[in-house]
């Protein structure tokens, strides 16, 4: 019988099997951030066991509230800081170069097809769009993570996603993250890894791979996962030369980690994406997903470009190709993040900033901030956020406030209207 | 092994995610203590009041379907361990909150949608109690004037993680 790629991983990382149905498996890639992990840290130390079980394989990184906004998140980065620094641990990203943990590693070359990740942060299945086993976890397992280089798992079962037709202007790899949580539901994917599959996959970038594994979460997924190819070869260049004749030997050296035309899978979905239209969501619930032709007048306060869903360099670019020679509405603040500093000074010299200011947007620097509610860009009780991030529950973004979730495209048309608006007709077809 | 079971607290909704059950601007702690008063206090249901009598007394949680949803913090299962809740009974979790729940030592028990329902019913003779018994894997719900027993099951190693104490102690136990 035939298998999944995660399946493959798994079975190339296997440790144990205390109890059947558990699997224990070895980690390649420990990632760190200064919100889940000093409580880890504090507890190793209480154990005695200050330690970390390989320091090249631990990524840090200070991200979510950074700079520091007070004494308490000062203290979170003052731990992270001197523990890399007492562990040996080389690849920490402190103020000045860090960036949005889900933007940074991957930009870095820290995630190889085939690899297994954890983190203490729930979208870190966006790395799936390596081919990687990658999964959000608890502090708990990150701190046996941090001392023991394992994970436990269940037997991982896989839904399979198969995308197929095309996309239509004005519609991107965010709309069809959003109409696939829309069909599986928030607890849809609970305990399986979604495997994104078909045409409309192999011909998205690795940066739009990302953002639709990065919501797999959104669905209860595990994990997120695409099958590494060209694309993923061509992203990993940099980092892998060495390592290969050249880029068709890599190629097809990752096709090991290809699922088998008849493995199984515990559900599949069929999604024409020609038939998907600029959406956004209308509640609480990830789900709760519209088209914004459909929505009607809503007024909003702000508009949020950035985190690790679409805080990316082509993000941006979208962006500004909306806004450009635009001017936000009277009643809307617009913030955007970079969402690292190779995007933001990439960003710079593209003059991408200039035209984010140009229109009256605050640029700054990279970090989770507003995405979670912590700094630059809080909501106040009773407004409303167009926003590119991945989460709109109740109080995610300020308590009281109320999160949309789309597009850069979206977010930046509703920017300009001062409602939830429809892109379209605030972009130019290509050749026209 | 903690101990479980005490005064059940209903939390008569699905999908409560975890900024409901601590927000996130509480995540710059760095002792679980300090999240004690903030448990649940976003938490937006009907009758529902964060500041309650239930926070002293309540042992136990029985709610819905997809508990802990969202963030992957385990800042969630702190904010109830602190606040001396160390059971939540759920028709289904998220992943990473059961996970998070079962790697403190602690249970989170998952019931046919008929049981939970039932449970809910029987919470309406008035206030239940819930006694726990791991080993018999037998969950006796109790009230003023009668009371009514349900098995549950756990996976093995979410019971040897129960009984270890949790995922530290079992991974430094055997790694
Ligand atoms: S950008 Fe938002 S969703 Fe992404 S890691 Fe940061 S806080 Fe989490």
């Amino acid at each position: 019988m035939g298998k999944t790629i995660t399946e493959k991983i798994f079975e190339a990382h296997l440790k144990d099997e205390p109890f059947s149905g558990t699997q224990v498996i070895s980690l390649d890639v420990v990632m760190c951030h200064e919100i889940t992990t000093p409580i880890a840290i504090a507890d190793l130390e209480w154990r005695g066991k200050d330690r970390v079980f390989d320091p090249s394989k631990i990524k840090a990184v200070i991200d979510h509230v950074t700079p520091a906004k007070d004494s308490k998140s000062a203290m979170q980065g003052k731990i992270m800081r001197e523990w890399a620094k007492r562990n040996g641990i080389k690849d920490f990203f402190d103020v000045g170069k860090n960036g949005v943990c889900h933007a940074l590693f991957p930009e870095k070359g820290f995630i190889r097809p085939g690899y297994t990740v954890i983190m203490g942060d729930s979208h870190t299945c966006t790395h799936g769009a390596f081919g990687a086993f990658a999964a959000g976890v608890g502090t708990t397992d990150l701190e046996v993570g941090i001392l023991k280089g394992v994970c436990a798992f269940r037997r991982p079962d896989s839904i399979k996603i198969n995308l197929t037709g095309k996309l239509q202007f004005g519609v991107f790899a965010k709309d069809v993250i959003l109409e696939v949580i829309r069909v599986l539901t928030v607890n849809g994917a609970t305990d399986k890894v979604v495997e994104f599959r078909g045409p409309v996959v192999d011909a998205m970038t690795m940066e739009e791979r990302m953002t639709l594994c990065n919501m797999a979460i959104e669905a209860g997924g595990t994990s997120g996962v695409c099958l590494p190819d060209a694309q993923t070869v061509e992203y990993l260049w940099p980092f892998i030369q060495n390592d290969y004749a050249g880029k068709d030997a890599a190629v097809a050296d990752f096709k090991k980690w290809h699922s088998d035309s008849d493995a199984t899978y515990v559900a599949t979905y069929g999604i024409d994406v020609s038939k998907l239209e600029p959406a956004t969501t209308v509640g609480y619930k990830p789900d709760q997903v519209k088209k914004l032709s459909e929505v009607g007048d809503v007024v909003i306060n702000q508009v949020y470009i950035g985190s690790c869903t679409n805080g990316r360099l082509s993000d941006l670019e979208i962006a500004a190709s909306v806004i450009k020679g635009t001017k936000l509405a009277d009643n809307v603040r617009g913030v955007v993040s970079p969402a690292t500093p190779a995007i933001f000074s990439q960003a710079m010299e593209m003059g991408l900033l200039r035209i984010f200011m140009d229109a009256g947007y605050c640029v700054v620097n990279p970090t989770c901030g507003a995405c979670l509610g912590m700094s630059t860009g809080v909501l106040a009780e009773g407004e409303v956020c167009a926003s590119t991030t991945n989460r709109n529950f109740n109080g995610r973004m300020g308590k009281g406030g109320m999160v949309h979730l789309m597009s850069p495209a979206s977010a930046a048309a509703s920017g300009i209207t001062g409602k939830l608006t429809d892109p379209r007709k605030f972009m130019i077809k290509k050749g026209e | 092994m903690k101990t479980f079971g005490g005064p059940v607290l209903f939390l008569d909704r699905s999908d409560i995610n975890t900024d409901e059950i601590i927000p996130a601007k509480y995540l710059t702690e760095v002792k679980k203590e300090a999240l004690k008063p903030y448990l649940l206090e976003d938490l937006k249901m009907d009758g529902f009041n964060p500041a309650g009598s239930w926070r002293s007394s309540s042992r136990v949680v029985v709610t819905r379907s997809n508990f802990g949803c969202g963030s992957s913090r385990e800042h969630a299962p702190w904010a109830l361990e602190v606040n001396d809740i160390t059971c939540v009974i759920a028709v289904s979790y998220a992943r990473i909150f059961r996970q998070n729940m079962f790697n403190g030592g602690m249970l989170a028990i998952e019931l046919p949608e008929s049981t939970v329902n039932e449970i809910f019913e029987l919470g309406k003779n008035g206030a239940l109690g819930c006694a726990v018994e791991v080993d018999k894997s037998k969950l006796i719900f109790s009230w003023n004037g009668g009371s009514k027993e349900f098995d549950f099951s756990i996976s093995d190693f979410d019971r040897a993680l129960v009984k270890a104490g949790g995922w530290v102690e079992f991974a430094d136990a055997r790694y």
